[in-house]
């Protein structure tokens, strides 16, 4: 019973960064209708550079906030000096070009960092704490969680109750028709890349410290979670990407926990071809005719 | 009614890729007037109003609102001039709510006051959308959607209203509701009105001028009424 409820927390807090991550894929899905596959090595970036302020004030949350900017700065400009001017006629053709981002981020990251693991230090205890006997949850696992929902919420906020959020949304759904009521198209796409590389950078910022090691290589695992996460929830939902993450994290803490580390890989494929199989949309897709 | 043209359009030509669709097209619609354009499919109704808007590149001739050449303005640049576009199909966004449609109308407003106070006229003129603000686009019906995508245009307080198919798919009752206000804003709030449609009859029941399109050429235009009296006119241009 130990094991499971410590597996349980272990498995909502890996979720947590899981859904964080599959969140900032579906931010760019819905906004530009494509899967940003250099998402990991651009979150990877971000924490280099939020570690190099780390390690040079002392500061961790001075750190954390540095990177979070340096994902929305990141993300603004891939859209803007990239993204923009691949064209949506070939899908084949933005795959290729953030995979090619991708190479040139781990390039220049091995260049400027060198490619062995750096040591990362977090503000919280690691190790699961005792209460009542009981060994389940780490203080760092509860700031992962936390942070995670706190920043689901905000996001949640912002494109629900806010004019930007509504201009967002509408610009995804019916960019002809937003443009023809005023709304600058182009403008919420840079806003939503910016936005969903803030989250990107702020997942690999939770878990780039424990476990991975800051290494350039460091997400690669972790995309491809998020990336299933994100398919099992729909990638048309933000909703789904956070129930996803964390279904999840629990599954591969399950998992990796009773039948060992060697199988996860494993699993994440099995539960992939399982939701494509039987849910193509994901659990989240909502069939609606669009009458447009 | 004023003598002035708040649209003249010298003409205008474009089309898609090499297809040309418009050839130089001409037309001018006085202030506070209904122009109908008619036309069998394929006619370039669509592609004039679409190009008028600038969401396709004219080849050639000019477009001047109120004085200022369109072809210099950005597609997003038009509502704050005054020009409303209500595209095929009803444009509303299916995935917003009725409420985050009529929103999204007025978000460009600097006065936010008069948007709102637009919004609320827009529920009092269509009483169903206002029992339906909380329902998603795609959950309405057909009347209902062309109310919305209206109304959403009339929040911008538009000067100019370019009108395509706004009858397509609605009961005749709805439509000639539709129509008989379009005349009225024409009267009482000086607005002027593009209309694309196909169903000529309703059409040229409220409209001052009929310009008949063939094959992405203006083959007539003359006072609506004439159009709508003159038998063998009609014949001869509309087939009925």
């Amino acid at each position: 019973m130990d094991r499971f409820l410590f597996l349980t927390f272990d498995g909502l807090s890996t979720g947590a960064v899981y859904a964080a991550f599959a969140l900032a894929l579906v931010l760019i899905w819905r906004a530009a209708r494509l899967v940003n596959f250099a998402q990991g090595a651009m979150a990877v970036a971000t924490t280099y550079v939020g570690y190099t302020v780390v390690s040079g004030t002392g500061s961790y949350w001075l750190g954390l906030g540095v990177a979070v900017l340096a994902g929305l700065a990141l993300g603004a400009l891939v859209e803007r000096v990239l993204m923009r001017f691949v064209g949506h006629a070939n899908p084949l053709g933005e795959v290729i070009v953030a995979l090619g981002l991708v190479l040139l981020i781990q390039a220049v990251l091995g260049m400027v960092f060198g490619n062995e693991y750096r040591p990362a230090t977090v503000p919280f205890d690691t190790d699961a704490l005792s209460v009542g006997g009981i060994t389940a949850v780490s203080p760092y696992d509860l700031w992962v969680f936390g942070a995670v929902m706190v920043v689901v919420v905000l996001l949640a906020l912002l494109f629900t109750r806010t004019s930007i959020g509504l201009r967002m949304r509408a610009s995804a759904f019916a960019p002809e028709v937003s443009r023809l009521l005023g709304v600058n198209v182009g403008r919420m796409l840079t806003v939503g890349w910016a936005l969903a590389a803030a989250v990107g950078a702020l997942a690999g910022m939770l878990v780039i410290p424990t476990g991975l090691g800051l290494h350039p290589h460091a997400m690669d695992m972790v995309f491809v979670v998020a990336f299933t996460a994100a398919v099992v929830g729909g990638l048309d939902s933000p909703a789904g990407a956070v129930v996803g993450g964390l279904l999840v994290g629990l599954i591969l803490s399950y998992v990796t926990g009773y039948l060992g580390p060697d199988t996860t890989p494993l699993a994440v494929l099995v539960l992939l071809l399982a939701v494509l199989l039987v849910r193509p949309g994901g659990l989240f897709s909502s069939v609606k005719a669009r009458h447009v | 009614m004023s003598a002035e043209p708040i649209l003249q359009v010298d003409g205008l030509s474009a089309g898609y890729g090499a297809v040309p669709v418009l050839r130089e097209v001409t037309l001018s619609v006085p202030t506070g007037t209904i122009a109908a354009v008619l036309g069998a499919n394929g006619a370039g109704k669509t592609t004039l109003l679409r190009t008028l808007s600038g969401l396709l590149r004219p080849t050639g001739g000019r477009v001047l609102f109120d004085g200022a050449d369109l072809r210099v303005v950005r597609v997003e640049g038009l509502v704050r001039r005054g020009l409303a576009h209500v595209p095929e199909g009803r444009g509303i966004v299916a995935e917003l709510t009725v409420d985050e449609n009529l929103r999204l109308g007025g978000l460009w407003r600097r006065d936010r006051a008069d948007a709102r106070r637009a919004q609320d006229e827009v529920y009092q003129l269509f009483e169903p959308l206002a029992r339906r603000r909380r329902h998603a686009g795609h959950q309405l019906s057909g009347g209902e959607r062309q109310m919305l995508a209206l109304g959403r245009a009339l929040i911008g307080r538009p000067r100019l209203l370019l009108l395509d198919e706004p009858s397509l798919g609605l009961a005749p009752r709805v439509t000639a509701q539709i129509m008989a206000l379009l005349r009225q804003l024409c009267d009482s709030k000086g607005l002027t009105v593009l209309l694309v449609e196909q169903n000529v009859r309703s059409a040229l029941s409220v409209a001052d001028q009929g310009v008949v399109m063939s094959l992405g050429r203006v083959v007539m235009a003359t006072g609506a009424a004439q159009l709508r009296d003159d038998e063998k006119l009609r014949h001869a241009y509309l087939g009925f």
